[in-house]
């Protein structure tokens, strides 16, 4: 991967909580929060997230299901360590419904124009890919974009680089440059949806510092 | 709940669901046949796929509205809805990879550009 090639860069704007490439340490993203306080946080909160799945997916939530669960969990969380992603934003309920709406909709949007791409008479369609960067550039945005992405009408995420945020978005069904041009708007309409929704203030200064949002505030 | 018409009217809704869900299935199962390369083809297996997959899902919801069926539904659900990019990603990275995109349809391709091309590097703000 050329992420590696790359020095680090602490001082890039939008990623405060990777100041080394070193993996979990020094996040200092939210004050006050000491780092094993944080860390104690995020476990705690994989672990609930884990016993949830396992109970519900026995059916029912029993003494031996939570236990159960709660063993599974620690053996998880120990022997298949992932990368810390921690959540420093907060919930905005309001953007949250919007984006979920919203999101409903373009999925079925979405769906439609695959199936209709599918079945049409006539030539393979043209497809691009296209380099977009966020203006926001925590894991955690980056995976929440790409993921919503894949799932919208004529995006799919082809890969993505860590250390400057890009996103390599597979367009299909291209016919224009302005059709380009929408699509990457787009993504940075979603990627602003997104940080409403769940983004720190700071995420949220961000994404109206950096660039103007193309297509406006929706 | 509501008389005999309101379970007819959910009885409509399920068929719908599981018609409509089914139909996208076979519908990404075509565009999987039909679409030129992987990277497209990645493009029918999250869309289509996963709202055929949803929309049945809701079918069974509605009918069989208990409690812990529900919560094994929606856990499938989520579990659909942040597995399938994930696997479409996955598969359409390393496609790219390996040179098996045709890049005779791409029309722009700005990874490949990526490698000679610095200027997409952030500056360093000092």
């Amino acid at each position: 991967m050329t992420a590696r090639d790359l020095p680090d860069r602490p001082d890039l704007p939008g990623r405060p909580e990777l100041p080394s490439r070193r993996r979990g340490r020094g996040w200092r993203a939210v004050p006050g929060w000491r780092p094993d306080r944080r860390r104690f946080r995020d476990h705690l909160v994989t672990i609930a997230w884990l016993v949830a799945v396992w109970s519900l997916l026995w059916g029912e939530f029993t003494l031996g299901n939570l236990l159960g669960g709660a063993v599974v969990a620690v053996v998880v969380l120990v022997f298949l360590p992932l990368p810390r992603v921690t959540f420093g934003g907060r919930l905005r309920p309001l953007a949250l419904a919007d984006l979920v709406v919203r999101f409903v909709f373009q999925l079925v949007v979405a769906s439609v124009q695959v199936a209709w791409v599918a079945v049409r008479p006539g030539q393979p369609p043209r497809n691009a890919i296209i380099a977009v960067r966020l203006r926001v550039r925590s894991d955690l945005n980056l995976t929440l974009t790409a993921e919503v992405l894949s799932l919208v009408p004529g995006t799919l995420i082809v890969e993505a680089d860590r250390e400057t945020g890009t996103l390599y978005v597979h367009v299909l069904d291209v016919r224009s440059a302005e059709q380009l041009a929408q699509s990457r708007a787009r993504i940075l309409t979603l990627e602003a949806r997104l940080v409403r929704a769940v983004g720190s203030d700071a995420e949220l200064r961000l994404l109206s510092s950096t660039q103007p949002e193309p297509e406006g505030p929706t | 709940m509501s008389g005999v018409s309101g379970f007819d009217l959910l009885d409509v809704l399920v068929a719908g669901c599981l018609v409509t869900g089914g139909l996208l299935s076979l519908l990404a199962g075509i565009a999987l046949v039909r679409f030129p390369d992987v990277l497209s083809r990645m493009h029918a297996a999250t869309k289509p796929q996963v709202l055929g997959v949803l929309l049945i899902l809701l079918a069974l919801a509605v009918s069989l509205r208990d409690g812990a069926d529900l919560a094994t539904l929606v856990l499938i659900g989520g579990f659909q809805l942040a597995t399938a990019p994930l696997t479409a990603q996955m598969i359409g990275r390393a496609a790219y990879r390996t040179g098996r995109v045709r890049s005779d349809l791409l029309v722009v391709d700005e990874l490949a550009d990526r490698n000679d091309g610095p200027e997409e590097r952030p500056e360093r703000r000092d």
